[in-house]
C-alpha cells in the first residue's frame, strides 16, 4: 500500500483449540458407579449435533467421561483404548482401574505444553469391588473422589452434588449420621435431576443423556435392569455389570 | 467548582468513561450485561403485522430469565420487539413510547410507526451505537401496516419480513422459504411460530416459548406465550429439608416486643404519687 | 534483513546480551529474523461456501454450488466441490479450494493404493472419514491446518454414514449436516423436515428439500451462486449430477418505498 498500512499482510493466529460445551458428572457408590454425559455438540451459539457421546466405556469395569474439545476428547479416548489393548495383549487381563488412572495422569501430562483441552472423569470398579471416581485437570492433576462435575455446567452442578451427596450444609437429625454411601437409586434421581436442572439453566447443556452404571461382581443392580431405556453391556455373565440408561433432555 | 460536580446534567453520565476504560486496559472488564440473546422477528399478513419473540434472556452461556418478554409496548396500535443488551431495549422503548404518548396529545392524531421508528433511529444514532438496542417495530396507522428494523447505530429497514438478534438468520431461512404476499392471519400466526420456533431450537442464544403480537387496523392482540414447547419437566426427588437442617453457632432468642414500666415518681397529676416536698 | 548491527551474528532469538556489547536500554527489540520466512499460519484464499447434506430413505445426499471466491470476488463460477471417493462415498468441502485440492490428491492416492493390493477391500465413507479426521487433526496439531469443513456421505453394507471433519479435527456425526453459512441458514430447515423421519423421506423429497435450502441460501448467502449440483450415495453407488441452477424471485417487495419514512 502507498502509505505503508498494509505493509506487511495481516496474519491471523490459528487457534487450534475451541469449546464444545456440554457437561459431564460421576457418582461413586459402594459398590457401584455411575458416569453420566449430556449427547449435545455445540460450538458458539450453534449445535453442531444432538448426539455425540461423551461417555466411552474402556474395559469391563471402567468408563472414562471426556469434555472441553471434542477433537482433544476423541483423540485423547482413542490413545486410552490403544494403550489398553496394548496391556491386555502384555498381560492377558484388563488393566485396573487405579492403574489406568496413572496411566491418563501421564498421558495427559506428556501433552503439558500442548495440552489436551479435555477434562476428563474416569469412574469403575476398583480391584476391591469398591466404587470408584477419579478425576483429572487437562494436564493430568488428579484425585479420587466420591463424585465430581466437569464441563460447562460444572459450577452449577458441582455445589448441587456437594450437598446432596457429600451432605455439606446439612446437620444430620439428632442422634443419626448421614450415609456414607448413597443407594442407586438415589444416585440415578440425583443424576438425571442435575443434568435437566442444567439444561434449563445453561444453554450449552441438553438433547440428550447417556448414563453408564457399572455395578461390583455379586452385587445387585438394585431393580435397575427394570427401568425403561436400559441396555446391558455386560460381556460376562459372572463378571462386573454394566448397563447404560438413556434420557431425551431439553432441546432448546 | 463545586458547583461543577454537584450539577447533574440530563440524559447519560459518562464521568467514569476513562476511570473504565483504564480498569479494561488493566484486565478488569465491565460487569457484563444481561443480554437477550434473542430470535425476534416480524412480518406482513393481509390484514396488517405480526411480531414474534422468544423469551429466553441470557448472561453468557447462563439463562438469566426463562419466560421473559421482548414484545414492548409503544402505542396501542405499535409494538417494538427488542435485541440486544436488555436494559437497553427496556429504557429505549420506554421512553420512546413516552414520547410518542406525548406526541399523540400535542397534535391531536393516533401516533404513526414513522414516528416512533425516526424517534428511535435519531436516539439510536445520538448514542453511536453505545445503546445497544437491536429493535423490530411494527404497528398499523393511518397510512397502513409498517414494518422496521432498527439497528444499534440507527440505520433503519422497511421490508415485509424482518429478523433480528442471533437467531435471526434461522428464522429469515424459514421466512425466505416459506413467506408470500396477504397472507391469511392464521397462516402467518403459523409461520411466525415456525420462524421462532427455529430460533429455539437451532440457536443456543433463544430458548423456551413463543410470544406473539398480532396488529391490524382495529385491533392489537397480544398472544403471550402462544406456543410453550419447553416445559419444565418433573424432577426425580423432592428436595425439600428437615426442620433443623442448617447448623448454627449461637441461639439468642429476642422478645421484639418492647416492654415498659413507666414509673411515676412525682405526684403532679396521678393520684398515687406523693406531691413533691419543696419545702 | 536485520538492519542493526548489533543483531549480526548472534542467535536470532537472543532476547539477552551476554556480551554486554550494547547498552540493553538502547537495544532494538529482538525479534525472529526469520518470522516472516516461514509462513505456516495460514488464512484461506479462494474459498468455496457452504456444502449441505442430509440422509434419507435410501442413502445421503449432498449439495454444494459451484462457486470459488477469492475474497469478495466471484472469482471461478465453474468449481466442482463434491467429489467422489471410491465406489460408495462422496465428500464436499468448504473453505479453501487449493487445500481442498491437495486432500482430493491425498484421497485418490489412498484408494489406488488400496486397489493395488488387489485384496478385494477398499475404503467405504466410515474409513474414508476416519483418514480425513486423522489428517486434519495431524495438521492442526502440527498449527499448519488445511482450511476446509468437509462433509463425508456415503452408503455402505446398507447403512447411511454421513459425518463432517473440519480444520480443527472436530468431527460429529448427524441426520442432517451442513457448513459455513449453511450451519446457520439450512440447518433450521434441514432439522425440521430430516430429523426423526430419516426412513420415511424419499429421493424426490429429498432432493426438494436441499433445492429449496440452497435458493434460500443464494437469497442470503453473498458468496454463494445459482448454481449448484447434488451428490446422491445409494444401493446403486454415487452420482453426481450435472448443474442445476437455481428459479429465483425478487420481487417481494415491490410495493415498498425507501428504508425510513420515504413513502413515493
Amino acid at each position: 500500500m502507498p502509505d505503508g498500512s498494509f505493509a506487511h499482510p495481516q496474519q491471523r493466529q490459528f487457534n487450534p483449540y475451541t469449546d464444545n460445551g456440554g457437561t459431564i458428572l460421576a457418582i461413586a457408590g459402594a459398590d457401584f458407579t455411575v458416569i453420566a454425559g449430556d449427547t449435545r455438540q455445540s460450538e458458539g451459539y450453534s449445535i453442531q449435533t444432538r448426539y455425540a457421546p461423551k461417555v466411552f466405556r474402556l474395559t469391563d469395569r471402567a468408563v472414562l467421561a471426556v469434555n472441553g474439545f471434542a477433537a482433544d476428547g476423541n483423540m485423547f479416548v482413542k490413545k486410552v483404548k490403544q494403550r489398553l489393548e496394548w496391556y491386555r495383549h502384555a498381560h492377558a487381563k484388563d488393566m485396573p482401574l487405579h492403574a489406568i488412572a496413572r496411566l491418563i495422569q501421564t498421558m495427559l501430562y506428556a501433552q503439558r505444553f500442548f495440552p489436551y483441552y479435555v477434562y476428563n472423569i474416569l469412574g469403575g470398579i476398583e480391584e476391591d469391588g469398591s466404587g470408584a471416581v477419579y478425576s483429572f485437570d487437562p494436564v493430568g492433576s488428579y484425585e479420587r473422589e466420591a463424585c465430581r462435575a466437569a464441563g460447562a455446567a460444572q459450577s452449577l452442578v458441582q455445589p448441587f452434588l456437594d450437598n446432596q451427596i457429600y451432605f455439606k450444609n446439612q446437620k444430620a437429625a439428632a442422634g443419626q449420621s448421614h450415609p456414607a454411601h448413597l443407594p442407586l437409586s438415589d444416585v440415578l434421581a440425583i443424576v438425571i435431576d442435575s443434568f435437566t436442572s442444567a439444561t434449563e439453566r445453561h444453554i450449552e447443556v441438553g438433547d440428550g443423556l447417556e448414563i453408564y452404571v457399572v455395578v461390583a461382581k455379586g452385587r445387585s443392580p438394585q431393580g435397575l435392569e427394570t427401568m425403561r431405556n436400559v441396555q446391558e453391556l455386560s460381556t460376562r455373565p459372572d463378571g462386573d455389570r454394566m448397563f447404560i440408561l438413556r434420557r431425551e433432555l431439553k432441546k432448546d | 467548582m463545586a458547583a461543577a460536580s454537584v450539577y447533574s446534567g440530563a440524559g447519560f453520565d459518562f464521568t467514569n468513561e476513562i476511570r473504565n476504560n483504564f480498569l479494561t486496559e488493566r484486565g478488569i472488564p465491565l460487569p457484563k450485561a444481561t443480554s437477550t440473546g434473542t430470535t425476534i422477528v416480524g412480518c406482513l399478513f393481509k390484514d396488517g403485522i405480526i411480531l414474534g419473540a422468544d423469551t429466553r434472556a441470557t448472561e453468557g452461556p447462563i439463562v438469566a430469565d426463562k419466560n421473559c418478554e421482548k414484545i414492548h409496548y409503544i402505542t396501542d396500535n405499535i409494538r417494538c420487539c427488542g435485541a440486544g443488551t436488555a436494559a437497553d431495549t427496556e429504557f429505549t422503548t420506554a421512553l420512546i413510547s413516552s414520547n410518542m404518548e406525548l406526541h399523540a396529545l400535542s397534535t391531536g392524531r393516533k401516533p404513526r410507526v414513522v414516528t416512533a421508528m425516526t424517534m428511535l433511529k435519531q436516539m439510536l444514532f445520538r448514542y453511536q451505537g453505545h445503546i445497544g438496542a437491536a429493535l423490530v417495530l411494527g404497528g398499523v396507522d393511518v397510512t397502513g401496516p409498517q414494518l422496521f428494523t432498527i439497528h444499534p447505530h440507527g440505520s433503519t429497514d422497511k421490508l415485509p419480513y424482518v429478523t433480528m438478534g442471533s437467531g435471526s438468520l434461522a428464522a429469515m431461512a424459514v421466512f425466505e422459504a416459506k413467506w408470500r404476499p396477504n397472507l391469511e392471519r392464521a397462516e402467518a400466526l403459523d409461520l411466525v411460530s415456525a420462524a421462532i420456533s427455529a430460533g429455539i431450537f437451532n440457536d443456543l442464544g433463544s430458548g423456551s416459548n413463543v410470544d406473539a403480537c398480532v396488529i391490524t387496523a382495529s385491533h392489537t392482540e397480544m398472544l403471550r406465550n402462544f406456543v410453550r414447547p419447553n416445559e419444565r419437566v418433573q424432577k426425580e426427588r423432592s428436595y425439600t429439608f428437615r426442620r433443623g437442617t442448617t447448623e448454627f453457632k449461637k441461639e439468642e432468642v429476642r422478645a421484639l416486643v418492647v416492654e415498659e414500666d413507666v414509673t411515676f415518681i412525682s405526684g403532679g397529676r396521678g393520684t398515687e404519687g406523693e406531691a413533691m416536698d419543696t419545702s | 534483513m536485520d538492519h542493526f548491527p548489533t543483531n549480526w551474528g548472534r542467535p536470532r532469538n537472543d532476547a539477552a546480551d551476554p556480551y554486554g556489547t550494547y547498552p540493553i536500554h538502547q537495544r532494538p527489540a529482538t525479534k525472529d529474523t526469520f518470522a516472516e520466512g516461514v509462513q505456516r499460519t495460514q488464512q484461506p484464499i479462494v474459498t468455496g461456501t457452504s456444502v449441505l447434506a442430509i440422509q434419507y430413505k435410501d442413502g445421503i445426499m449432498m449439495a454444494a454450488d459451484n462457486l470459488a471466491s477469492y475474497g469478495s470476488l466471484a472469482r471461478f463460477k465453474d468449481i466442482q466441490r463434491l467429489h467422489k471417493v471410491g465406489t460408495s462415498t462422496v465428500i464436499g468441502a468448504s473453505g479453501d479450494m487449493s487445500d481442498f485440492q491437495a486432500i482430493q490428491t491425498l484421497l485418490d492416492e489412498v484408494v489406488t493404493d488400496e486397489f493395488t493390493h488387489g485384496d478385494g477391500h477398499d475404503l467405504g465413507p466410515a474409513e474414508v472419514h476416519e483418514y480425513l479426521s486423522r489428517v486434519m487433526y495431524s495438521r492442526r496439531s502440527k498449527i499448519n491446518p488445511l482450511w476446509n469443513s468437509i462433509l463425508v456421505g456415503g452408503f455402505r453394507d446398507g447403512k447411511r454414514f454421513l459425518a463432517y471433519v473440519d480444520l480443527l479435527g472436530t468431527t460429529y456425526s448427524a441426520p442432517s449436516i451442513a457448513t459455513g453459512y449453511g450451519a446457520y441458514i439450512a440447518i433450521p430447515l434441514l432439522r425440521a423436515a430430516v430429523d426423526g423421519r430419516v426412513d420415511e423421506l424419499t429421493e424426490e423429497n429429498a432432493r426438494a428439500l436441499l433445492h429449496d435450502c440452497m435458493r434460500v441460501l443464494f437469497y442470503r448467502d453473498a458468496r454463494s451462486l445459482d448454481k449448484y449440483q447434488i451428490a446422491t450415495v445409494n444401493a446403486s453407488g454415487v452420482h453426481i449430477s450435472d448443474q442445476i441452477h437455481l428459479d429465483t424471485s425478487w420481487s417481494f417487495a415491490e410495493g415498498i418505498r425507501g428504508y425510513g419514512a420515504q413513502t413515493q
